[in-house]
């Protein structure tokens, strides 16, 4: 059960935000709310103060800029569905997460900073090469997508920083994104994995839900880039992949899965 | 006449708009909330029960088995069960003792500062190593009952002899609304029970027993759900909101949250079956023989019932001249089974639809031609000795085949798998299902139904409940029709044990059937009331004579009377097992992806015998929503327990039900052979939607990718395992 919350705080800039945050870096921070409440419920978060982004304008909205395309970390699964403007990687990752009732409060930066491994949205980061941005009252940082989930849950974001967005560069090749769950809708990820592959320049090939935190099969990359046969690409997937038996299900199924994903993709290429 | 149209639901519009009253809605004055202290042990002396001296006592009520004002019993079937555990626990989440406190935080932190010591026993959790261990939990021998059905003359000719094992798992509920009870002491000195429930009179006879006395009134609340799982749970919670009300002398209201619920309430009986027929180099069944093993967990609820009802329904709508049926069902430290949506059946006809599926394949029969030659025909006789009347399963066959001509309009699949290789797949599997209680049931409860005239209006007064099924609007139904009026005029009355009589409880797909039966014949009877009294006439102008003549109440009750023809023993099984039988067939197309081991359903086509369809809607409603829960018991749905026997995957988003975008496009066919014992020749339906889908699912698995699969829950896992691809 919660202790009560004793104070909310609703910013409705990025500047107050980022003050609030600096003076109360004890404050859990909340954006749609979709984590946060699920854990206050369950009794393993005890927030006795809220900083609450839901409102905080400067944080939803979504630009080509110089470098590439910004999305706010504030931008909700249905904000993406709708926009028509995001990549088709994202759009399909976000088109799966939970049910439109989530997907009305689900954020992009909730998302990422949940950090969960099962996260849907976090190899398609992987796949695309984003690049995150953070900011303090001190200043902004801009961290890629692969050095920002540390271990199990753990983010390089520090106490008085709050995420901003993301930046995804302009990128070439196939992509591919594939969640595996048991049900169609409200399921978490057994397995997901978001690909990118242009032939002969660079590959990607990224998990959820296979390890601790989101992961990239470099040496299957490398490999596919340099040409080798999808089986053994495939094998390289199923090495490199640290998944474990749990609740949902077992090592075996998704180091199964895992490979069967990337040979259907790489051979309907 | 409103038979056989689908007016509104009369509770429809309440739930919709969040007007009706569930149990957790109310807030007496002075209310206090209570909370359960749970064994964390499988099998354990509890030595010591303990107040943590660090916590703050002042406003909470601590209640243990020693405050019992009665014996320590929850009625049901067999005295085995105590209300709360005394000196030994049996199983985790064993309720130990009860707090009450002035706010729901404040008694889960009481609960939580209740400190228990005990002395860990060895624990059994093999049902198939349970009878006779060493470990003692029921008994001399763990066994809570043993059956066993012999009928018919053996074969002698030239047979195949086809064996196989089959298995399912637990399963759960899930109603919506998790177990809720209230009890609000009166000024008599009795209380008022006030909550969640199927069965208000289980729940009468359970609190009164504890009491010791009769002042208690039992009030069914909007129940959200139950599928058995409110069955006979809530007497035990009654039971304990009582104790508590009690002994704080304030109402008192428990209610579960959805993980407590999951950990500590009843599932389905897991089930090992093993059949072993002789079967013609035709296809025809010669001998089936069955043994089949229950697991109850550790007190026995109503696993008599549920192993009978599995009994008699293993051998599956197929004629076979020779019968020998064992069943078993013995006690194991996991939280004690109970009734489930099909209450055995569903379990035993899997066994028998995958073994009709192995026996083709041996044989090289088309499994649906298989079917065909074995289906029961009109005489033939069952296990029990019963000749079957207009047995529906050649027409229900008929139907769904014709429903299923249509072209399958195939799901379309979410981003991501346009590139999937999915392999499509037929199934098909029938059941039947005995509609009412087993055997001399209905004698022995003799089931009443009132109606009391007030003003133009007529209340019917039942125990029977609606728990989404629809009994609010079937029965003013089929009192209208019966009397001649717009069913505007008829509405049920609350159900409080203190006004209604006992209908018998609201279980085994009866309820229309069985219930319905004696409304109608209460019409009949007020009816016959007025012509007696007044000559020939229609309602409205018998009742004007009625008023005129300063009658008083017009109020009569009727009885269920059990048929005189209909002959059960049950000392040795034989006889007239049901007084009918509802015929299903379920026709499953679907989709498996070869690289996942997913399913997608895209059409499930079923065609039931319901006798007659009462309010299609409704009855659709039944059919699609069962069939639905027997999807998710085919490839989603298992309970993952500890080692001590707790389920692990206690929330929703791990215990997997299937979400409306998981349903398959519905072609409901309803079948009507009426069953002259029925209220407009009506027929039980709401269990038999449970019972051949997963078998029918498990069927076009294997056509798709030729994965075999004998045991429940067939997940993507198993399938994929069992396809040995890659
Ligand atoms: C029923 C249900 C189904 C779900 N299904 C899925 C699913 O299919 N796939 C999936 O990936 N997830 C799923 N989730 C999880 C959740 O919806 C997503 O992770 C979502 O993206 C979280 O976003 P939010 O805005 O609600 O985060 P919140 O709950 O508000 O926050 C999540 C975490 O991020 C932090 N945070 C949020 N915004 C910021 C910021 N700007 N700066 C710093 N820290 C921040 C919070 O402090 C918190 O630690 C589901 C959740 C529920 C309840």
């Amino acid at each position: 059960m919660s202790a009560p919350v004793t104070a909310l705080f609703r910013p409705r800039t990025l500047n107050d935000a980022l003050k609030m945050r600096a003076e109360q870096p004890g404050a859990t921070v909340m954006a749609g709310g979709t984590d946060v409440m699920v854990y206050i419920e369950s009794g393993t978060l005890k927030p006795t103060a809220i900083l609450d982004l839901w409102g905080c304008s400067g944080l939803r909205w979504q630009q080509s800029i110089t470098g590439g395309q910004f999305h706010g970390a504030g931008l909700t699964c249905t904000d993406v569905l709708r926009s028509g403007q995001s990549h088709p990687l994202l759009e399909a990752a976000a088109a799966t997460v939970g049910a439109v009732q989530i997907q009305n409060r689900a954020t992009l930066g909730g998302n990422i900073c949940n950090a969960s491994p099962a996260g849907d949205t976090l190899p398609v980061w992987l796949a695309l090469k984003a690049e995150f941005e953070v900011a303090s009252v001190r200043g902004r940082r801009r961290i890629p997508a692969a050095s920002f989930w540390q271990g199990y849950k753990k983010i390089d974001l520090r106490p008085d920083e709050l995420f901003l967005g993301i930046l995804i560069p302009p990128l070439f090749g196939h992509t591919h994104f594939r969640k595996v769950g048991t049900r169609l809708a409200q399921s978490i990820s057994k397995v997901v994995f978001a690909g990118r592959y242009n032939p002969g320049v660079d590959a990607c090939l990224a998990f959820g839900a296979v390890g601790p935190t989101p992961m990239r099969c470099l040496k299957a990359e490398t490999a596919l880039v340099a040409g080798a046969a999808v089986d053994d690409v495939v094998q390289l997937v199923r090495e490199e992949i640290a998944p474990i038996d749990d609740i949902r299900s077992t090592a075996v199924y998704r180091r199964q899965v895992a490979g069967n994903i990337v040979r259907r993709w790489l051979t309907s290429l | 006449m409103s038979i056989g149209t689908s007016p509104p639901r009369r509770d429809g519009l309440e739930k919709l708009s969040g007007r009706a009253l569930y149990a957790d809605d109310f807030r007496p004055d002075g209310l206090l909330y209570g909370a359960t202290v749970r064994s964390d042990r499988a099998h354990a002396k509890i030595l010591s029960i303990e107040r943590d001296p660090a916590f703050d006592w002042s406003d909470v009520t601590v209640v243990t088995a020693k405050d019992l004002p009665g014996p320590n019993i929850v009625t049901l079937m067999t005295d085995d069960q105590p209300i709360l555990a005394d000196g030994i626990t049996r199983h985790v989440t064993e309720p130990i003792a009860l707090v009450a406190a002035p706010t729901r935080e404040r008694a889960l932190a009481a609960a939580n500062a209740v400190k228990i010591t005990y002395e860990d026993l060895p624990s059994l959790f093999d049902p198939l190593l349970a009878e006779g261990h060493d470990v003692r939990i029921y008994g001399d021998d763990n066994v809570f009952k043993r059956l066993h059905i012999q009928h018919g003359v053996r074969t002698d000719t030239t047979s195949h002899l086809i064996r196989g094992r089959y298995r399912t798992g637990l399963q759960e509920q899930l109603y919506i609304e998790p177990q809720s009870m209230i009890a609000s002491p009166r000024a008599d000195g009795g209380f008022t029970v006030r909550g969640s429930m199927q069965c208000p009179y289980y729940v009468d006879r359970a609190v009164k027993r504890m009491l010791g006395h009769d002042r208690l009134n039992v009030v069914q609340a909007v129940t959200g759900g139950g599928f058995g799982g409110k069955e006979e749970y809530p007497s035990m919670l009654a039971c304990h909101v009582v104790l508590l009300a009690q002994a704080t002398g304030r109402p008192v209201k428990i209610t579960y949250g959805r993980g407590e619920d999951l950990r500590a309430t009843t599932k389905r009986h897991p089930a090992i079956i093993d059949l072993a027929t002789l079967v013609s180099p035709e296809g025809e069944l010669l001998e089936l023989h069955a043994r089949l093993w229950m697991d109850g967990g550790a007190y026995h609820t109503l696993s008599t019932v549920v192993l009978s009802r599995a009994i008699l329904h293993v051998g599956g709508p197929y004629r076979c001249p020779f019968f020998d049926l064992e069943g078993t069902v013995v006690a194991t430290n996991t939280p004690p089974n109970g009734a489930f949506r099909g209450f055995g059946a569903p379990q035993a006809q899997w066994a028998m639809e995958r073994h009709m599926d192995r026996i083709a394949r041996e044989l090289g029969i088309d499994p649906l031609e298989l079917r065909w030659r074995n289906l029961y025909r009109e005489g033939d006789v069952t296990a029990t000795g019963q000749a079957l009347q207009d047995p529906g399963a050649f027409a229900v066959l008929r139907a769904a085949e014709a429903a299923a001509a249509a072209p399958v309009v195939r799901k379309t699949v979410r981003p991501g798998v346009e590139n999937a290789e999915l392999r499509e797949g037929r199934g098909i599997a029938m059941a039947w299902h005995g509609c009412g209680f087993t055997g001399n049931g209905e004698a022995k409860i003799r089931g009443k139904v009132a109606l009391e005239v007030r003003g133009s209006e007529v209340a019917v007064l039942s125990s029977s409940t609606d728990i989404g099924q629809g009994t609010e609007t079937i029965f003013p139904m089929i009192v209208a029709d019966t009397l001649g009026i717009s069913m505007d005029r008829v509405f049920n009355t609350e159900h409080d044990t203190g006004i209604v009589p006992d209908s018998g409880p609201t279980v085994a797909s009866r309820t229309a059937m069985v219930v319905g039966g004696t409304c109608e014949k209460a019409a009949q009877q007020l009816l016959g009331r007025l012509r007696k009294e007044h000559g020939e006439g229609d309602f409205d102008s018998l009742l004007q004579r009625w008023r005129a003549a300063d009658r008083g109440l017009l109020r009569v009750e009727e009885t269920y009377e059990v048929d005189a023809s209909v002959v059960w023993d049950p000392e040795t099984y034989q006889g007239d097992a049901y007084p009918t039988f509802g015929w299903s067939c379920v026709i499953v197309d679907l989709r498996v992806d070869v690289d996942t081991g997913e399913v997608i359903y895209d059409r499930v086509v079923t065609a039931t015998d319901v006798g007659k369809a009462l309010s299609p809607v409704l009855a659709e409603g039944q059919i699609e929503g069962g069939t639905l829960q027997a999807l998710g018991w085919a490839t989603a749905e298992e309970v993952v327990l500890d080692a001590r026997g707790c389920m692990r995957n206690d929330r929703l988003t791990n215990y997997i039900i299937p979400t409306a975008l998981d349903a398959p496009e519905f072609v409901t066919a309803l079948v009507e052979i009426p069953f002259a014992g029925g209220p407009f020749g009506a027929k039980g339906i709401g269990e038999i939607p449970m019972d051949a889908p997963a078998a029918a699912v498990a069927q076009a698995i294997e056509r798709a990718v030729g994965a075999r699969l004998d045991s429940l829950p067939m997940t993507p896992e198993r399938v994929l395992a069992a396809m040995e691809i890659r």
